[in-house]
């Protein structure tokens, strides 16, 4: 990554500030990911900003004469960026570029989850979850807290439990509910198991809502969760696609419209 | 009271708020010299009716979240923020509107309303239209009109008079120049870019319901008209060629007015049309003023009006599709307040119906409250990246 490169526009920068982390990526000239990296978002997002920009400047991207394309929850506070483009059509265009033009993109954040209908590699229509974390990532860590174990280990124990239902939505009243669950004397890897299949029960609901359709990808935090991506596939009827980078769909998305940008 | 000159129509949401103050400041003067003032909340209501008896009818419906803590005192949380902003603005004694109304003319439109009248019965004396469930049957119809027959009685009543037909073929006359001044507002949006921003556009709509004098309000729109026509002609017109056109659907979007609207327009998008109940939704349907029987073609004309309490209500999307097609518009967007079971549930038909004919459609759900503005703005401006 030399600074010529940036200058005549043949790297494209995408910074995504998640609620939970920040994701950056860089690619080259054909559009090729050559970099990905993530953080803590942390409390701040101007901070988290900063960060992203020390990042590449210690892998020799000098951020200040790139192209940048800002996205995520975050994206008005990244005051290098030279655009702003919503974490919607980010990720559309980054699941475009993994797995393929047509289909439909699933991408549970930190915060909310959004079903995205890609057709001719453009979002043409998308579902957002409520102004509440039920089928979100955020779900999963509070519960994994409430269990004490981490968020690897939750999916881990969940595929040893048995069936076990975790009907309320809000975050707050499953939280009670497993509360509850504990003190019955529930083993903790059914519900642990409750826990999962409720969130992957809502993403599905929120796929129908969109009309959403084969073949399904899912980006995101959860992307590296087999156990997830294994009972959403079942859920759907269909398989769910994802990879390593689909982690960076937002970030990359960004990256890719930037190489566009003048 | 034809102080005609005084009234300049807001063209920012922040004007619009001053002159709405400034309205209130104007009702206890308009009272103390001795004029009539009644407070109506739905579109339902046959303001033809209340003209006639020579009192100025106000709009009483809630737009502001800072009554609502107060409301739920009394009302549970998850309801429509409309009924908890009025109820909560009259039970807080804070809207001098509600407070100088000499009646509320309530409706049984939604469940929620109609439940809420009784409680605010209690604090104001209420009377309560009762507005058939669909249009579709003659008892329908012929119930609705006896219920304006009780109305015109009420005010007779009140104010020991009589309403006679030549004050209400007047009224009908009025409030059809009214009517039609506001079409040829909308007729400037058609043109690409619109003459104006869907906010200026909103908050104009929305600033009729506090104005006590109607004939001052419609030449100060007709005078709008001109000017904005006459703007775009000369300096064109102060929205960018390029932003999408967007029809705003779904409930009352008064109290979003900045929350949506605004929004819309500071990512890129356009208002073109308001296809809600102070818009154009309701604004196409004239009285017959000539016909016969004044009061039965004014209780027609308002049972016209294609809401989503109606069942069926069919005729709001072919409504909807023609103003998509007359705006020219890239995207629908359709705003439901929390907890409107009405419109939110209908909204799967209007989806089909707008998708079917090939726009982009998007629902969002919100209230008057900042809580949700994060998502709301990412929501809004992805879906005018679509377009």
């Amino acid at each position: 990554m030399g600074e010529k490169d940036v200058r005549s526009g043949r790297l494209g920068i995408g910074v995504d500030i998640g609620s939970t982390a920040t994701k950056v990526a860089v690619v080259g000239a054909d559009g090729s990911l050559v970099h990905a990296e993530l953080m803590p978002t942390g409390f701040s997002s101007v901070d988290a900003a900063e960060r992203a920009r020390s990042a590449l400047m210690k892998r020799d991207c000098p951020f200040s004469s790139g192209r940048v394309v800002a996205t995520g929850y975050g994206r008005v506070a990244v005051p290098y960026a030279d655009k702003v483009v919503t974490e919607i059509t980010c990720h559309g265009r980054g699941a475009a570029r993994l797995f393929g033009s047509e289909g439909t993109v699933i991408d549970i954040g930190g915060q909310d989850t959004k079903v995205i209908r890609l057709r001719g590699g453009r979002v043409f229509k998308f579902v957002m979850n409520d102004k509440c974390a039920a089928g979100t990532g955020r779900f999963l860590e509070i519960m994994a807290d409430r269990l004490g174990v981490g968020h690897d280990e939750l999916a881990a124990l969940a595929r040893a439990g048995e069936p076990t239902q975790i009907t309320s939505m809000c975050t707050v009243f499953a939280e009670s509910e497993v509360i509850s669950l504990v003190g019955r004397g529930e083993p903790r890897a059914n519900i642990a198991r409750g826990v999962i299949e409720s969130v992957v029960g809502r993403v599905a609901t929120l796929a129908a809502t969109a009309g959403g359709t084969a073949p399904y990808y899912l980006t995101g935090g959860l992307c590296d969760n087999e156990y997830v991506v294994e009972l959403l596939g079942e859920r759907l009827g269909a398989p769910v696609a994802t990879c390593p980078e689909a982690r960076y769909a937002g970030a990359l998305g960004a990256a890719l419209m930037a190489l566009e940008l003048e | 009271m034809s102080d005609v000159a005084a009234i300049e129509l807001p063209r920012t949401f922040e004007e619009f708020n001053e002159q709405r103050r400034q309205s209130f400041l104007k009702v206890k003067d308009f009272k103390q010299a001795g004029g009539r003032l009644v407070g109506y909340l739905c579109s339902y209501t046959p303001l033809e009716v209340i003209d006639a008896a020579g009192a100025s009818g106000v709009g009483l419906c809630g737009t502001s979240d800072e009554v609502i803590p107060v409301a739920e005192e009394v009302l549970p949380a998850n309801l429509c923020p409309l009924i908890k902003s009025t109820y909560g603005f009259a039970y807080s004694q804070k809207c001098p509107f509600t407070h100088f109304s000499d009646l509320i003319v309530g409706e049984t439109t939604c469940d929620g309303k109609k439940k809420m009248y009784e409680l605010l019965n209690e604090l104001k004396p209420a009377y309560v239209l009762h507005l058939p469930q669909g249009r579709s049957r003659a008892h329908e119809r012929e119930g609705w009109y006896q219920e304006v027959v009780g109305l015109k009685r009420a005010l007779e009543r009140l104010y020991g008079i009589q309403i006679t037909d030549d004050a209400l073929r007047e009224a009908a006359r009025l409030r059809n120049r009214l009517r039609r001044a506001i079409l040829a507002l909308y007729d400037l949006q058609r043109s690409v870019p619109p003459a104006m921003s869907g906010v200026e556009l909103m908050s104009t709509m929305f600033a009729g319901t506090f104005n006590f004098d109607v004939r001052a309000y419609v030449e100060s729109l007709e005078r709008l008209c001109e000017q904005r026509r006459a703007e775009a002609a000369t300096a064109g017109s102060p929205i960018s060629a390029g932003a999408k056109r967007i029809l705003i659907t779904g409930c009352p979007v008064g109290g979003v007015i900045n929350k949506v609207g605004a929004t819309i327009e500071r990512n890129g998008g356009v208002v073109v049309c308001e296809d809600d109940c102070s818009g154009e939704r309701t604004n196409r349907f004239m009285v017959d003023e000539d016909a016969p029987d004044i009061l039965r073609a004014i209780a027609d004309r308002y049972l016209q009006i294609n809401c989503s309490v109606m069942t069926p209500n069919d005729d709001r999307f072919a409504a909807t599709l023609e103003m998509a097609e007359k705006y020219q518009v890239d995207g629908v967007v359709e705003c439901v307040l929390t907890a409107c079971h009405t419109f939110n549930v209908e909204s799967a038909r209007v989806e089909r119906a707008v998708e079917g004919a090939g726009i982009p459609y998007m629902k969002v759900e919100t209230d008057y409250s900042a809580g949700d503005m994060g998502q709301l703005e990412t929501r809004i401006a992805a879906f005018i990246e679509t377009l």
